[in-house]
């Protein structure tokens, strides 16, 4: 469905952030993107929907070429990914509603927007997946009134109320603690499963990671230099993807996380 | 480290090096000598004469202007109107024009770096170094007299001021708030009503009544050029050295930006 | 998953509702009341202008000309009379930000609540309190009364106004300032001076160099206007200027303020970056 063919991106200061990434991604799946900070993780999702101009090569959604649209072609297919961001980047002064509500913008004109008038089954999906994520009484409440996992929860419902085929996940849980951060990935991945939705998820943390998706790619320097099962990450590759250190305990620690969570 | 070894050997220390101290020494005299010269320019064009009249002139004065004469408060009714007018219509007229200015020159929303930005960066500058009473008596000798000539010269001054303190807030918002609703797909403007506006809307209020607070002061004095409001009655009753009436006017002006600063005040700790 | 809980909201009761934006202002009364008293304001205010449109619009050609007087300003046929007006113009600024400063500090001291004691501290207050509320045309107006015509008026009426400025912004970065490093110094034994000097002004010197600057461009800025009510500096010129409709004078003399202030924002952006 996402298709990326030698995608590059240099930026002005001659940083090559991306060099030649080929990664395609079926319908449904959702892959961990990991790697250390400064590979080039946050740089490749941007590229795909365009925040960040890529520099050569191509991202193909569903057999159009994102990377040579036009701005009215580019917001149209934006519509079509779902973005999630690390600070999760609700507008603060905005009311919850508002900050899902600003989901639907690429759909409705400006001044619908302007005045709020959002159609009515905009409005009654944004109280459902409210609800699902279990924010119904925070609907007229700033965003900024929200704890972390709260506001994470109303990313999560902005980038879902646009209807997506994609999400772009950028470092979920970086700003949360560790058992909010589980409940986050976990419910970006249900939520995944039950719309079957693709999506990348940016993610430093190894463990975490490993816990979710069925699929790891590793960045280094803006190569990807993995691309396999979870299982498959040996202390070798880690090795590979961030450097020298004592893997063999971090991939022990994801064995006792997992029991435990089974139990 | 700034330290030297004296004639016995031992280090002392110092704060500044030598060339340092030097240097420092020089910037103060030459200070002194601009100072002292600059005051004798004053003293050659002063008249001492006066001023060591000084004290029972301003005796003098004050004797003739106390008490203040209260029943000339029924006649200043429609200048104090006017010079709440006069500011308050002033600043509204100059934030709108403001508004689009402050776009134009914020690096992160300007149109064109090019062309727009320095464009815009020049009204300000040019609207906020000229003092309001000066873009008063230029009006004055273009539409004529009047409260018309004080209330665009307020709202001329006012622009500058504005537009500058709201395009510093433009350029501090948050970049990532405003990605994240151009990634949903939307438009330019509806990434500004959505991404930008409410980010800058704080900053926005509390420049309107600050400008606000600063407007009834200046537009006070506005009347002095023949631009309308309470200043046009000072000005008369100085010409006729009606000091009753002037001690009068004074404190009206003082009840005014008294009155103006703590409605601005409370104003501002509402938004905020 | 914990988020299932509903607290009080039955999504069913909000399906097929509409949604609007909650208003700025919850109490509709208050709200009703804020908008109709600035509507009624506002056709107030309007009606009771006063517009003489004929006359604007035969102003229209005298702006036009000034305008155009940009392009081609004249700086040659007042030219002495500009130099004279704009030296004065500087002396004031200059030696009028220096006494205000000198003036200011002692009395920023005193009017932070945190280091003078009460009676000063009122003292102090009344003093900024003063100096604020009072326009300087309207000082400068007393003071020509008081110590007749020229630069002397206006170099008070400028000291004076930059006392309450500089005192006000100062004594409340005082009033700021990092307890526990004043603290410090205070128990090493030092007496009330040696306090200021080592303890309080290291804290202070950046923000006063600042203000500095930043007055130094607001008294020269003022000093443009204190001639119009015989105060001295470039006022003077500029106002018989505009009486005879010499727009090229004007211009240049507008010109040169401009740049002036340009240069002194371009300064104090240097001299600030510097001492940060």
């Amino acid at each position: 469905m996402l298709k990326l063919d030698k995608l590059t991106k240099i930026y002005k200061t001659g940083d090559k952030a991306l060099s030649e990434v080929d990664l395609e991604v079926p319908k449904g799946q959702v892959i961990a993107l990991i790697g250390p900070s400064g590979a080039g993780k946050s740089t490749l999702i941007r590229c795909i929907n365009r925040l960040v101009e890529p520099t050569s090569g191509s991202a193909t959604l569903d057999g159009i070429n994102i990377t040579t649209l036009n701005s009215g072609g580019l917001r149209r297919e934006r519509r079509r990914m779902g973005m999630i961001f690390q600070e999760y980047a609700l507008v603060e002064r905005l009311t919850v509603m508002e900050n899902i509500l600003s989901g639907r913008l690429g759909y409705v004109g400006f001044w619908r927007s302007f005045l709020r008038k959002f159609p009515q089954s905009d409005v009654d999906e944004a109280y459902r997946l409210l609800d699902r994520v279990g924010l119904a009484h925070m609907a007229d409440k700033r965003a900024d009134e929200l704890s972390g996992g709260q506001r994470q929860r109303v990313g999560i419902c902005r980038a879902l109320i646009q209807d997506p085929a994609l999400l772009l996940v950028d470092e979920p849980t970086a700003s949360l603690d560790p058992k909010t951060s589980r409940e986050i990935m976990r419910l970006i991945v249900e939520m995944c499963r039950e719309r079957d939705l693709a999506a990348i998820i940016n993610i430093h943390d190894v463990n975490l990671a490993k816990m979710f998706v069925q699929r790891v790619v590793g960045l280094e320097m803006g190569h990807m230099i993995f691309d396999g099962a979870p299982e498959e990450l040996s202390p070798d590759v880690l090795t590979r993807i961030y450097g020298e250190e004592d893997w063999e305990a971090t991939i022990e620690t994801v064995d006792d996380d997992d029991e435990e969570d089974g139990s | 480290m700034p330290s030297k070894i004296n004639s016995s050997g031992q280090k002392v220390w110092q704060v500044r090096d030598r060339n340092g101290q030097l240097l420092n020494w020089a910037l103060w005299m030459g200070a002194a000598i601009i100072f002292y010269i600059s005051w004798m320019k004053i003293s050659d064009q002063t008249t001492w004469f006066f001023v060591y009249d000084a004290p029972r002139i301003a005796a003098d004065i004050g004797g003739r202007a106390l008490p203040p004469k209260w029943e000339y408060i029924t006649k200043l009714g429609k200048p104090i109107w006017d010079t709440l007018n006069i500011a308050t219509l002033g600043t509204m007229f100059a934030l709108i024009m403001a508004v689009p200015i402050a776009f134009m020159a914020a690096q992160n929303t300007t149109p064109s770096k090019l062309f727009a930005r320095p464009l815009a960066l020049l009204i300000i500058v040019s609207t906020r170094s000229v003092n309001s009473l000066i873009w008063a008596l230029l009006l004055v000798s273009i539409v004529g007299p009047g409260v018309f000539a004080g209330l665009i010269a307020i709202s001329i001054r006012s622009i500058g001021f504005c537009a500058k303190l709201l395009y510093e807030a433009i350029e501090e918002i948050d970049e990532t708030q405003v990605e994240a609703i151009r990634a949903t797909g939307g438009s330019g403007w509806q990434v500004m009503v959505y991404g930008i506006v409410p980010q800058i809307l704080p900053a926005f209020a509390g420049i309107a009544v600050f400008r606000w607070d600063i407007n009834i002061r200046e537009s006070t004095v506005l009347g002095l050029v023949g631009a309308g409001g309470i200043g046009l009655q000072l000005q008369s009753s100085l010409n006729i050295l009606a000091w009753p009436q002037v001690s009068l006017i004074l404190a009206v002006i003082l009840v005014a930006v008294v009155i103006g600063e703590f409605v601005s005040a409370k104003v501002r700790g509402a938004i905020i | 998953m914990s988020g299932s809980v509903d607290i009080g909201v039955k999504l069913s009761s909000r399906l097929g509702k509409p949604w609007r934006k909650p208003p700025f202002i919850n109490s509709a009364p208050l709200r009703w009341t804020l908008l109709i008293g600035t509507v009624v304001y506002l056709i107030l205010a309007f009606s009771s202008f006063e517009v003489n449109w004929s006359r604007v619009y035969a102003g229209l050609e005298r702006g036009w000309r000034f305008i155009v007087a940009f392009s081609q300003p004249d700086f040659t046929s007042r030219s002495s009379d500009i130099i004279e007006g704009m030296t004065e113009s500087v002396i004031m600024t200059v030696t009028s930000t220096v006494v205000g400063i000198a003036i200011s500090i002692p009395i920023a001291l005193g009017a932070a609540s945190n280091i003078a004691p009460m009676p000063i501290y009122l003292a102090c207050r009344f003093i900024i309190s003063i100096s604020r509320a009072l326009n300087e045309i309207i000082v400068a107006i007393l003071f020509v009364a008081i110590f007749g015509f020229g630069p002397l008026a206006g170099f008070l009426t400028l000291s004076f106004a930059t006392i309450g400025f500089l005192a006000k912004l100062l004594a409340e970065d005082i009033e700021d300032m990092n307890k526990v490093q004043a603290e410090a110094v205070k128990s090493t034994g030092a007496s009330w001076l040696q306090w200021v000097n080592f303890g309080v002004q290291p804290q202070i010197m950046p923000r006063l160099i600042g203000l500095s600057i930043y007055r130094l461009d607001i008294n020269f800025r003022e000093s443009a206007v204190l001639g119009l009510v015989g105060a001295g500096g470039i006022g003077a010129t500029l106002n018989t200027a505009f009486d005879r409709y010499e727009f090229g004078t004007v211009a240049a003399i507008l010109i040169i303020i401009i740049v002036v202030v340009m240069a002194l924002e371009y300064l104090s952006g240097i001299i600030r970056a510097r001492v940060k």
